[in-house]
């Protein structure tokens, strides 16, 4: 069994700075999690307590059930995959793949039998007898799965393994992790800042902020159910449109602006409101007015980028919002738009502690 | 070689004269005539010089004298090389663990370097003094009767011990450097595929290091061959009876206290053939395997 | 703190005290009346006669024939290391410049004879090296001291290595710009290489200023004496002299010696290693 479970784990560092503030979490046994935030969020540092490569200060992690806080790395029975893949340079790719094992008194033809078979599975077994800088970026990202599959341990780890690919190349690798993570069944715990990786990879989501865990759930959970309004702007590209607004006991309005269908909200406190681009639509009746600065044309559809305009009193004005249309829709730059929105779709949230309210 | 270059200008030619010159000078025509020389043999009284062929070197080579320099100085370099690269390759190791007082220790541990060899010789010369020295009495205290002025191994203990003592900081900031050019992700995925800090330091940590490791090889092979020279001069001149010369210090002992101009000249020729083959050998055999 | 972490400290703090303890002894000894030394031997702890001892070190003439002090050597020391160090920088930058960037024919060959004087350090011609430098009358000079010594190639690999790694484009801008190839060296490469410059500078200090081999043969009059040479005549004269040996003073003298290069090197740590680092082919 290889459930990994977090109880009250903290990290203070000696200076005093506080990277993980209290983080309680349980992975199912092969479940892929992956943890997502913006850079500095303690994503990273996470995971790397989890790999035994940061101290934990506070609180209990386990793997199957055992507490592993005071476990050396390679005791945990968990491998890992780095950004920058981290391969020996002085081994060769089966060298690479076997050391592990080597280290772990695995019997020779064994060890080579493992390492055939993972090398035929990842497509680099001709390349077994080479050297990390004969390869490519993409064979060597390769040899550092391979390196963990064959270790066959209890958690993969991945930390940012696609960020050095080219954007072609990380398409590619994101749907063969998947794919390998499905077939091995192992508990996997990835890192990304790119929230596409992480809403396509992911059986269960992350958001990690300042050291703390957001909201944790499926992804398409977070994408419409955002418990904050960190989750919300997070998840979702193109990003949620923010608008700042208060509430006057039957609208929220931003002084000149007026959106209905909004009730119970506390009033004379600073709210936003959550629209996404594609609840956005161009209508004679619409809430907003916009005017055009920039039509991106994306092929199967297109984001209109622009700002909000009306009088200059209201606090939304200036604010620059996004909405997706049909790739006909075509306006032309400083157009004005009447933008509309269904209340019942939109978000509010406390702009002070980022709780959402509707 | 760059791929933009100046081309059809006297330029290059100024500026690389001022050089060129002084190694016409002072490096070519001198090594010329310590050439010319070694065929010479001159009389009692400087007076004239014989071509003399071979003989000087076949004088040199066969001589006790100087076989016995050749011996010590293999000896010497290697077990000098060998003992500072190892305190120093451990103390590097050492201090690229630590985050307490990191930068105290390496400055302690690397200002040696500014020390000139025959200043560090007259120190140990001086703490080896029958008179006031306490490491002289240290060491007679074990029941052993130390003296480096008549028992040649002691001599050799103490020439060896200050060569490698100088010679320690600057294998240090070499290694340490070498260290802190291993990427940390590397260091963390040996941590997590093999338990033992030493297996990795060996099988990872090491391997890694071997171009730097190369590379002091060389120069520590050198520093022990020549520049030692100071600390010898200041410390046992050679005493007893030859057992502390190295080659390069016959060469000076001949030549301006014997006044040995062709058997001098001889022997820096052959000292000249050594290094080269010594060179010669490292690179061929050795550079190849290490590069990734 | 857990075991291995102590022993690592331990192992630290031995190598520290290896390295540093000689020198903090004889630092330490110089400070004392001479009597105290052969009574009680190498002294830990200062005693009370650091003003006294390094001011007649100082001031006061020693050596055989009574003409030279451990200032005058001490200029003669810091003489030898300006120059050489400036001169060699300067030699060096011009050579390498030259092997770097410009394509004529003599160029491969030229680095190639540049490369020998590595292998061949000057002890090995040293006789020869002596008779040249006497032949044109230049024993006992400063320009004999220094100038034979900027034979050798250590800074124009150092410069060669910086400059193939300048990048190409740096060179085709300025050339677009209309700079010639000593405007391109002087407005772009010099100040470009300052770091660098600075590193060497140190380092050749430090070499030129422990020179021992080369100004022990080619000075023959006391006053020209590097401090690092006339340690060692001086001592003999104080241990042969019949009176009480003067250890002190000969410990207060390799403290000179060692002085300006250990200053040069602590202050300048950092761009110290950086260039010896760097060197590394």
């Amino acid at each position: 069994m290889s459930e990994v479970e977090l109880k009250g784990v903290r990290k203070v560092y000696p200076n005093g700075a506080e990277a993980i503030r209290g983080v309680d979490m349980q992975i199912a046994d092969g479940e892929l999690v992956v943890f997502v935030g913006p850079s500095g969020c303690g994503k990273s540092t996470l995971l790397r307590m989890v790999a035994g490569l940061e101290t934990i200060t506070e609180g209990e992690i386990s793997i199957g059930g055992r507490v592993i806080n005071d476990v050396s790395p390679s005791d945990r029975d968990v491998a890992m995959v780095f950004q920058n893949y981290a391969l020996y340079p002085h081994m060769t790719v089966r060298g690479n793949m076997s050391y592990g094992l080597k280290n772990r008194k695995i019997p020779k033809d064994e060890i080579k039998r493992i390492v055939e078979e993972t090398a035929r599975m990842l497509r680099i077994d001709d390349y077994l007898d080479r050297q990390p800088n004969e390869l490519s970026g993409g064979q060597r990202q390769r040899v550092a799965m391979g390196r963990a599959i064959v270790r066959n341990p209890k958690v993969f780890l991945f930390d940012e393994p696609l960020s050095n690919l080219d954007a072609k190349l990380r398409v590619q690798m994101r749907i063969e992790i998947k794919r390998l993570q499905r077939r091995m069944n192992v508990t996997s715990i990835y890192v990304t800042h790119d929230q596409t990786e992480a809403m396509t990879l992911a059986d269960r989501l992350a958001v990690i902020n300042e050291g703390r865990v957001e909201q944790m759930g499926a992804p398409m959970e977070l994408y419409s159910n955002p418990r904050t309004l960190f989750v919300a702007s997070f998840i979702g590209a193109p990003q949620m449109n923010l608008i700042p607004v208060r509430f006057d006991g039957t609208d929220l309005g931003d002084g000149v602006s007026r959106f209905a269908g909004f009730s119970d909200l506390p009033m004379d406190t600073d709210l936003v409101l959550g629209v996404r681009p594609d609840i956005l639509s161009i209508t004679t009746d619409g809430q907003l007015e916009f005017r055009v600065d920039l039509v991106e044309q994306h092929g199967g559809e297109n984001l209109i980028y622009g700002t909000i305009v009306g009088s200059d009193q209201g606090a939304a004005h200036g604010l620059e919002i996004c909405l997706k249309a049909s790739q006909q829709m075509l306006p032309k730059v400083d157009d004005i738009l009447q933008l509309g929105f269904d209340p019942a779709k939109a978000f509010v949230f406390r702009k002070d502690t980022g709780e959402r309210l509707i | 070689m760059k791929r933009v270059q100046f081309e059809h200008s006297p330029i290059p030619y100024l500026f690389v004269a001022p050089q060129l010159l002084i190694i016409a000078i002072f490096f070519l025509w001198p090594a010329g005539q310590a050439v010319y020389q070694s065929f010479l043999l001159e009389d009692a009284f400087g007076l004239s010089s014989q071509f003399v062929w071979f003989r000087n070197y076949s004088d040199t080579i066969f001589n006790e004298g100087w076989l016995q320099s050749a011996w010590f100085t293999a000896i010497f370099s290697s077990l000098v090389t060998l003992l500072s690269l190892g305190l120093a390759l451990l103390l590097a190791v050492k201090a690229n663990e630590v985050i307490r007082g990191a930068s105290t220790y390496k400055t302690l541990l690397m200002w040696a370097y500014a020390i000139a060899p025959p200043v560090a010789g007259l120190m140990g010369n001086l703490m080896f003094n029958p008179l006031i020295g306490d490491l002289y009495h240290f060491m007679n205290s074990f029941g052993y009767d130390f003296d480096h002025k008549l028992h040649e191994t002691d001599a050799a203990f103490v020439v060896i011990l200050i060569s490698v003592w100088k010679q320690v900081s600057v294998n240090f900031i070499f290694f340490l450097s070498g260290l802190q050019g291993i990427p940390k992700s590397v260091t963390e995925a040996a941590t997590m595929d093999c338990k033992s800090p030493t297996r990795r330091f060996w099988t990872i940590t090491f391997p890694l290091l071997a171009p730097t490791t190369f590379f002091l090889m060389v120069t520590n092979i050198t520093y022990a061959f020549f520049e030692t020279f100071g600390i010898i001069d200041t410390t046992t001149q050679g005493a007893p009876g030859g057992a502390t010369t190295t080659l390069v210090y016959k060469v000076f002992q001949d030549g301006f206290r014997g006044a040995d101009v062709g058997g001098s000249s001889a022997q820096s020729v052959v000292l000249m053939l050594i290094v080269l083959i010594l060179t010669v050998i490292q690179f061929r055999f050795i550079e190849r395997k290490i590069h990734y | 703190m857990n075991k291995h972490t102590v022993i690592t400290h331990f192992i630290l703090i031995i190598g520290a005290l290896f390295m540093t303890l000689p020198v903090w002894v004889a630092f330490m000894t110089s400070t004392h009346a001479p009597e105290t030394i052969m009574r009680e031997g190498l002294q830990f702890w200062p005693g009370g006669h650091f003003l006294e001892t390094y001011n007649e070190v100082l001031f006061e003439p020693g050596g055989v024939m009574k003409k030279v002090t451990a200032l005058g050597m001490m200029k003669n020391s810091l003489i030898l290391g300006i120059g050489f160090s400036v001169g060699k920088v300067i030699i060096s930058m011009f050579a390498a410049y030259a092997i770097v960037y410009f394509r004529f024919r003599m160029a491969n060959f030229l680095f190639w004879i540049i490369f020998m004087t590595l292998l061949l350090p000057l002890e090995v011609r040293i006789i020869p090296s002596y008779k040249v430098v006497a032949d044109l009358g230049l024993l006992d000079t400063h320009t004999g001291l220094i100038v034979p010594l900027i034979a050798s190639a250590t800074g124009t690999f150092f410069f060669r290595q910086f400059f193939r790694s300048v990048p190409d484009e740096i060179l085709e801008a300025a050339r677009l710009d209309g700079a010639s190839a000593w405007r391109f060296f002087i407005d772009i490469l010099v100040p470009l290489s300052k770091t660098m410059i600075a590193a060497i500078l140190i380092i050749m200090f430090v070499v030129g200023w422990n020179q021992y081999l080369w100004p022990l043969i080619m000075t023959t009059k006391e006053e020209n004496y590097t401090l690092v040479i006339g340690i060692k005549q001086i001592y003999q004269v104080l241990n042969e002299g019949g009176e009480l040996p003067q250890f002190q003073k000969a410990f207060a003298l390799t403290i000179l010696a060692t002085l300006p290069p250990v200053l040069v090197v602590l202050v300048f740590q950092k761009w110290f290693v950086k260039g010896l680092v760097e060197s590394e082919k």
